[in-house]
C-alpha cells in the first residue's frame, strides 16, 4: 500500500517531539503507519476507537489531567465528532490536536469519499477551527509543533488536514 | 432506590477522587450533596463522560476515576463499553443511574425500558464485572465490591425516574472546569486509587 512511511515518521517524530503522550485513532488507511508506530512505542498510549466522538472525550480527560494528546481520524471521522467538537472541545476550552487524512480531496478516485472530501474545510471554518494542511514533508515538523502551541494558548481545538501529497506515493 | 439515596451512599467515599457527572439530575443531585472541586459535570456532549473516564484514567493512574452515568447517555455511545473494556483502566469504576427514561427532557422511555440490559451489554463488551443492583442495600454492597476490587468495575443501578426539585446549581461550565483542571494539577500526584 503506498502510504508514505518516511512522512508518516516525520509526523509522529513531530508528536513527539510537542510531547504528545496520549494518541486515538480509528483505523483510515492513510494512517496506517502512524498508527503502527504509536503501537510499536511503549511510551505512547494508543486507544483505539469505536468512533471519533470518543475521542474528544478521551482528549478533554487528557488535557484535564496534564497530558497532552493527539486524535488521528478521517475527514468523515472529523465530520461524524462535531457535537462532541462543539459541545466539549469549545464549549468548555479544550485544546484538541487533530490530524485528520484529508480524502476526497485533489486526486482522489473513491466516488464515496468525494462529498465529505468538499465540506471539510468550510465545516472547519464554520466551526472557526484554524487548521493548516499539510503538503512538503519539509514543513510538517514545523506546522504540527505550530499547531500544538497554537492549540495550548487559544485553548481550543486546531486542525492538521494531512493531504494526498504528504501521505500518499502515487 | 431513588438516584439521590445512592449519590448518599456513594458521597463519603468519593471526596479523593475524579469524580465525572453527566448532566441533568446526576449533576444538580450530586452537586445539592456538596460541591467540590474533584467533581465535573459534563452538561453537554451526551455519552462522552465515560470516555472523559477513560481518558483520565489512562492518563492519571495512582488515582481513581468515578463515572456517574445515566441510560440515556450510555445508549447514546455503546461503543464506549468496547473501548473501556479493550483498555480496562483498573481506577475506572462506572455507574449507570438507569432510570429507563430521558428525565430531564420529558421523561420519554429510553430502550432500557423496553429490553436493552446495559450491564449485559457491557459483559458482552468485555467488561469483565459489571452487575445490575435495585435496592440500596444491593447499590452498597456494588460499591464496596468495586472499590476492594480495583479492576474496572460497572454498576447498572437501577433508579426511580424521579429528579431534584430544582436543576440550579450556582457553577458556571468554566468555573467548573478550570476547578477541577487546577484540583487535578495539585492533587495528582497523591496515590488515593
Amino acid at each position: 500500500m503506498p502510504v508514505s512511511v518516511a512522512n508518516s515518521k516525520i509526523i509522529y517524530q513531530a508528536l513527539k517531539g510537542c510531547g504528545v503522550r496520549l494518541m486515538s485513532a480509528l483505523p483510515e488507511t492513510w494512517l496506517l503507519h502512524l498508527i503502527g508506530l504509536a503501537d510499536a512505542d511503549p511510551d505512547m498510549i494508543l486507544i483505539r476507537l469505536t468512533r471519533e466522538e470518543e475521542a474528544i472525550g478521551i482528549s478533554a480527560g487528557a488535557h484535564l489531567a496534564g497530558v497532552k494528546s493527539a486524535l488521528l481520524m478521517q475527514n468523515h471521522g472529523f465530520l461524524a465528532s462535531i457535537n462532541a467538537i462543539t459541545s466539549l472541545a469549545l464549549l468548555y476550552k479544550i485544546p484538541l490536536l487533530m490530524l485528520i487524512s484529508y480524502r476526497g480531496h485533489m486526486g482522489e478516485k473513491d466516488p464515496w469519499q468525494t462529498c465529505g472530501g468538499r465540506v471539510t474545510e468550510p465545516v472547519l471554518q464554520a466551526l472557526d477551527i484554524p487548521y493548516d494542511v499539510l503538503t512538503e514533508a519539509a514543513q510538517a515538523q514545523r506546522q504540527i509543533a505550530g499547531a500544538q502551541v497554537l492549540a495550548e494558548s487559544s485553548q481550543t481545538p486546531v486542525a492538521l488536514l494531512l493531504s494526498r501529497q504528504l501521505m500518499w506515493e502515487e | 432506590m431513588t438516584r439521590i439515596e445512592a449519590l448518599r451512599i456513594l458521597y463519603p467515599d468519593i471526596g479523593e477522587d475524579v469524580v465525572v457527572t453527566i448532566m441533568g439530575a446526576v449533576a444538580a443531585e450530586l452537586y445539592s450533596l456538596g460541591h467540590r472541586s474533584n467533581f465535573f459535570y459534563l452538561e453537554h456532549a451526551m455519552g462522552l463522560a465515560s470516555s472523559m473516564g477513560l481518558g483520565l484514567a489512562l492518563s492519571l493512574p495512582q488515582k481513581r476515576v468515578i463515572v456517574l452515568d445515566g441510560d440515556g447517555s450510555l445508549l447514546m455511545n455503546l461503543g464506549t463499553l468496547s473501548t473501556l473494556a479493550w483498555y480496562a483502566p483498573k481506577n475506572l469504576i462506572h455507574i449507570v443511574f438507569d432510570n429507563e427514561s430521558l428525565l430531564s427532557v420529558g421523561g420519554f422511555p429510553t430502550a432500557t425500558s423496553a429490553r436493552a440490559d446495559l450491564a449485559g451489554i457491557a459483559l458482552k463488551s468485555g467488561v469483565e464485572f459489571a452487575a445490575t443492583v435495585r435496592s440500596c442495600d444491593e447499590f452498597r454492597e456494588a460499591w464496596q465490591l468495586a472499590q476492594k476490587r480495583r479492576q474496572l468495575s460497572m454498576i447498572v443501578a437501577k433508579v426511580d425516574a424521579s429528579g431534584p426539585a430544582s436543576f440550579h446549581m450556582d457553577l458556571t461550565l468554566l468555573e467548573n472546569r478550570f476547578q477541577f483542571q487546577r484540583w487535578l494539577r495539585e492533587h495528582a500526584d497523591e496515590n488515593t486509587n
